[in-house]
């Protein structure tokens, strides 16, 4: 039991940093320009494929830093040479932009690489166990995944906090309208902070794509959830996407290992519903059964009871 | 009297058009009438989604739950109407509907507390927990095979039994019409017009007097019993309903069929509907990267024309009556082969890889447009870019003559 | 005697910052009454504060008797409180004549009908010409507002205002932006309006204020220095002192 905890609580960890890289992009893009980009998940996708790709040609650790800087490259195009034209016909207009982006990088990777998952699988270089814990393994790749994470919230922390550029992005994640009327050259920072959020969902496809199957449905799977994380944790707000990334994070990873239903517990109880009724089939689902739909239970209940999130401020 | 026909003289040609399509030579098929029932289910569950989009403001990333949310209720009447129980099958998409509004009240509480963005993301998450849960709850969804039920043993009417295809489409036919009577005289009343002043600025339309978020709610509501309808139409159409009812894919369908035929206007989806309905049906035939497509026309629309395919039909119409309708003409014209050459090395350049990507089986040697290339020689793609640039240089003689025919048409109007 | 608005000893803290400190100010019916004070006074947040934008964290906001602060802003609304916006805030999209009609639904109890057809709803209609003609737009009754002048999109937002039968309207800042005769214009037309109503208004000119108002309140730093008749006002010190300085 201990051994199930520990281990479902590190990968809950893992799952939870993973969620953050995506969601902490996400934000700063929408506090920054006021823009979800519904294409983020798209770019964790194209992040994961093009470290497959170059990993074929470069090897691993090139792959790592160059697939990155091409989402980054791709962002930037999506902003300067699309966004900036859609902004002027209305917000509904830019979420449709992004939307139809999600449709458009589908169809391209299948295009390019197929319908069938890749076998982008652990490079042997981190391909073995770096500690045991009660028996079972814990994967160094893991490791080095929790390891990048890391790193890049530090420097992202750093970078927010000790750089002119970051003391302005701080700004604007709750003062973006003053942050225009100060004259910041805004067109070139949007660029950046569009590069930047896309950049750090492809760092995260790089690494996620080991743990998640690389298919084209990567995007579809993923995406929902950051958006609820984004939700959840207060649209705006980088501590609230923590908070909520790693709740989810958790919660999810816990889930899928239990193995029961409420019936099962209820008949330890010795309680019994009727067969074939829809409070059966309610009862019935193993909670490992219904851990993807938990993110947008969450998201229900949140809305309910504090529907500006956990850490919002802004509508 | 000579007034109301005036008035309902576009409603009167609807519906005789409705009822000779079917007859024409093409659609007389099985598959033509199948092809307009499925026209017609579409722009139902367009024109309910435009009550959200177009007239509210509200941007709804997952309106296929109330779709098949009443196709599935629809289908389990069906059922029962099946197994014994009275009911005329016309009458059973009224089930839809009424499936569609307690979903939509249910669900529109929840959701409708937030506006723009929270509101896009709340409807999304929720599209994604039905989708899932269709195949948790075995009893009520069917599981992954969804739930079934013939629709010809119920009560004859008139002596028929809406086994036939024909039939059935006089049945769709018939709910749409009425449904976009009603929705229409609701873009017409105080609260179809407090929801375009909720849609243009909510604040001010608090400070006549208007409870923003009740407006919301029942535009929610009426979205959603139209919704349910349009599903227990599908329902009738197809004597199934599964998962995919529910799908966020068909969220998405619908909210491409709405925008690309424009959501300004009241006729926009409808047209919206039938264009990319027909799309997907006949593109699919030929090519397996139809999506792709779909997708391009969508971000060109977004980018250049956002107000949609009805825009764009209207704003031709006026320039075409002022007097640069000659130079109008000429301009597309001259436009017209270079952007067919550049449309044909681009198609080239997708349909090639997503050969080699999807089939790869069948080889290199494929058939584009009447003749057969070997994707693995440089011929075909060079010929391709070819294309694409003599197109590029074409068109930027050709476009200026557009722009100034343009420019002309908009000053000859005022 | 009831007064039509009543404020006592209100504040607004944002954050930690405290905007409004203690303002306590008494309307009377049928008063026309002005707020000036330096940029940064804190005018705008009091008007949102009465209209129910903003909650007060204290005091209490009585509309005829009855307590308002707090309130929703469609709440506050049906009680007979009206008001105008200091960036123009109207129905882009729709014609002037809509705007004018959609000002009009609630305060007739149309309320939530969503059956009649609103060109059959006649009194809504006749109103909506009334005040048409009032502002002076019958010209362009069937213009979008989105590419009104300027000065129209004021005329027509303080139409709309009206237009619902308020008893107490509030009007920030008019006149800002306008021209001379625009301005001569626009108060003609609010001194028309404002007849047998109740009309608190911000204003920046000066002018205007002495045109319109039978008394004035001055607001710095988010408190009432002192409120009395136009002239007097100009007379006190310490007005002259913190405000109009070199005028």
């Amino acid at each position: 039991m201990l051994e199930l905890v520990t281990i479902s609580l590190l990968n809950g960890l893992v799952y939870g940093l993973l969620l953050f890289m995506l969601s902490s992009g996400l934000t700063l893009i929408f506090s920054m320009m006021g823009v979800l980009n519904f294409a983020h998940a798209s770019l964790f996708m194209l992040g994961a494929y093009f470290s497959y790709q170059l990993g074929r040609f470069i090897g691993f650790c090139p792959a790592l830093v160059v697939a990155p800087l091409l989402c980054a490259g791709i962002g930037a195009a999506v902003e300067r040479y699309g966004l900036r034209h859609v902004h002027r016909h209305g917000a509904v207009a830019e979420l449709l932009f992004t939307f139809g982006l999600v449709y458009l990088f589908e169809e391209l990777v299948i295009m390019l690489w197929g319908r069938n998952a890749v076998a982008y699988g652990v490079p042997p270089s981190i391909d073995f166990p770096l500690f045991s814990v009660f028996g079972g393994s814990f994967p160094a790749y893991k490791g080095l995944m929790m390891a990048i994470s890391v790193t890049m919230f530090v420097s992202l922390w750093l970078a927010l906090k000790r750089t002119r550029i970051g003391l302005v992005v701080q700004a604007a994640l709750t003062h973006p309208q003053a942050v225009r009327a100060l004259g910041h050259d805004v067109s070139a920072v949007f660029v950046l902070i569009f590069a930047l959020g896309s950049g750090m969902a492809g760092l995260a496809g790089v690494i996620g794509g080991f743990a998640l199957l690389t298919a084209p449905t990567m995007a579809d799977a993923v995406g929902p959830i950051v958006f609820v994380v984004v939700v959840v944790g207060g649209l705006g707000s980088l501590g609230g996407a923590f908070m909520a990334s790693m709740l989810i994070g958790v919660v999810q990873t816990f889930a899928v290992a239990i193995d029961a239903s409420p019936l099962d517990m209820m008949s330890r109880l010795h309680l019994t519903v009727a067969r074939g009724s829809l409070l059966y089939d309610f009862l019935a689902v193993k909670i490992a059964q219904a851990a993807p739909t938990l993110p947008y239970v969450l998201l229900v209940l949140m809305l309910i009871v504090r529907p500006r999130g956990f850490l919002g401020t802004r509508d | 009297m000579g007034r109301a026909i005036s008035r309902r003289w576009p409603w009167l040609a609807a519906a005789s058009a409705l009822a000779v399509l079917p007859h024409l030579p093409g659609l007389s098929t099985n598959f033509g009438r199948s092809l307009l029932s499925q026209m017609g289910i579409a722009a139902l569950f367009a024109l309910s989604y435009n009550v959200l989009l177009g007239q509210t403001g509200l941007l709804s990333f997952g309106h296929a739950v109330y779709f098949g949310l009443g196709g599935y209720v629809a289908m389990h009447l069906l059922r029962a109407v099946d197994g014994g129980l009275p009911v005329p099958v016309p009458l059973v998409p009224l089930a839809g509907a009424l499936g569609g509004l307690f979903f939509g009240v249910l669900f529109g509480s929840v959701t409708t507390r937030r506006a723009h963005t929270v509101f896009a993301l709340i409807s999304l998450g929720i599209g994604e927990l039905v989708y899932a849960a269709t195949l948790m709850l075995p009893s009520f969804f069917g599981g992954e095979e969804g739930i079934t039920a013939n629709r010809s043993r119920g009560p004859r009417l008139f002596g028929l039994t809406f086994a036939p295809q024909i039939e059935v489409y006089f049945v769709i036919a018939a709910w749409v019409l009425l449904s976009a009577a009603l929705l229409h005289r609701f873009t017409r009343t105080p609260v179809g017009r407090m929801c375009n002043a909720v849609r243009d600025n909510p604040e001010r339309a608090e400070f006549v007097g208007y409870n923003t978020q009740r407006i919301r709610f029942i535009a929610f509501c009426v979205a959603a019993t139209f919704a349910g309808l349009a599903g227990g139409l599908h329902a009738l159409n197809y004597e199934i309903v599964a998962s995919e009812a529910v799908s966020p894919a068909r969220s998405g369908n619908v909210i491409l069929m709405a925008f690309c035929g424009g959501t300004g206007n009241f006729i926009g989806p409808v047209l919206g509907a039938a264009v990319i309905t027909w799309l997907q049906v006949s593109l699919s035939d030929y090519t397996s990267a139809w999506l792709l497509y779909l997708g391009i026309f969508f971000l060109a629309l977004v980018l250049f024309a956002p107000g949609g395919l009805s825009a764009i039909v209207l704003s031709q119409a006026a320039l075409l009556r002022t007097r640069a309708a000659g130079a109008l003409l000429k301009g597309y014209s001259m436009a017209l082969l270079p952007v067919m050459a550049m449309a044909a090395g681009v198609a080239m350049l997708i349909e090639m890889p997503y050969r080699m990507s999807t089939q790869p089986e069948l080889g290199t040697r494929m058939r584009l447009f009447g003749h057969h290339w070997d994707a693995a020689t440089p011929w075909p793609w060079l010929l391709a870019l070819a294309l694409i640039g003599a197109g590029l240089w074409l068109l930027r003689r050709a476009w200026p003559v557009v722009v100034a025919a343009r420019q002309l048409g908009a000053r000859s109007r005022d | 005697m009831t007064s039509a608005l009543r404020l006592r000893d209100v504040h607004k803290t944002f954050g930690k910052t405290p905007i409004i400190r203690g303002v306590s100010l008494e309307v009377a019916r049928g008063e026309r009454h002005a707020i000036i004070g330096p940029n940064g006074a804190g005018k705008s947040t009091l008007f949102n504060l009465i209209s129910g934008r903003f909650r007060p964290t204290s005091g209490s906001i009585s509309l005829e008797g009855r307590e308002i602060a707090g309130a929703e802003s469609f709440h506050i609304n049906r009680l007979g409180l009206s008001r105008s916006f200091q960036v123009t805030n109207l129905f882009a999209q729709m014609s002037v004549f809509e705007n004018l009609r959609c000002g009009v639904l609630w305060s007739l109890g149309h309320r939530y009908d969503f059956w009649r057809d609103v060109d059959r709803l006649h009194d809504a209609n006749e109103i909506a010409a009334e005040v048409l003609k009032q502002i002076q737009l019958t010209s362009r009754r069937d213009a979008l507002a989105g590419v009104l002048t300027y000065a129209e999109q004021r005329a027509l937002e303080i139409g709309i205002t009206i237009a619902s039968g308020a008893k107490i309207i509030l009007l920030d800042e008019p006149t800002a932006g306008m021209s001379r005769s625009e301005t001569a214009r626009a108060v003609e037309l609010i001194r028309a309006v404002s007849k047998g109503r109740t009309l608190l208004m911000v204003e920046h000119d000066m002018g205007v204020v002495f045109d319109l108002a039978d008394r004035v309140s001055v607001l710095v730093y988010g408190r009432i220095l002192a409120t009395d008749a136009p002239a007097r006002i100009e007379e006190n010190p310490e007005v002259q002192a913190a405000y109009l300085g070199a005028d």
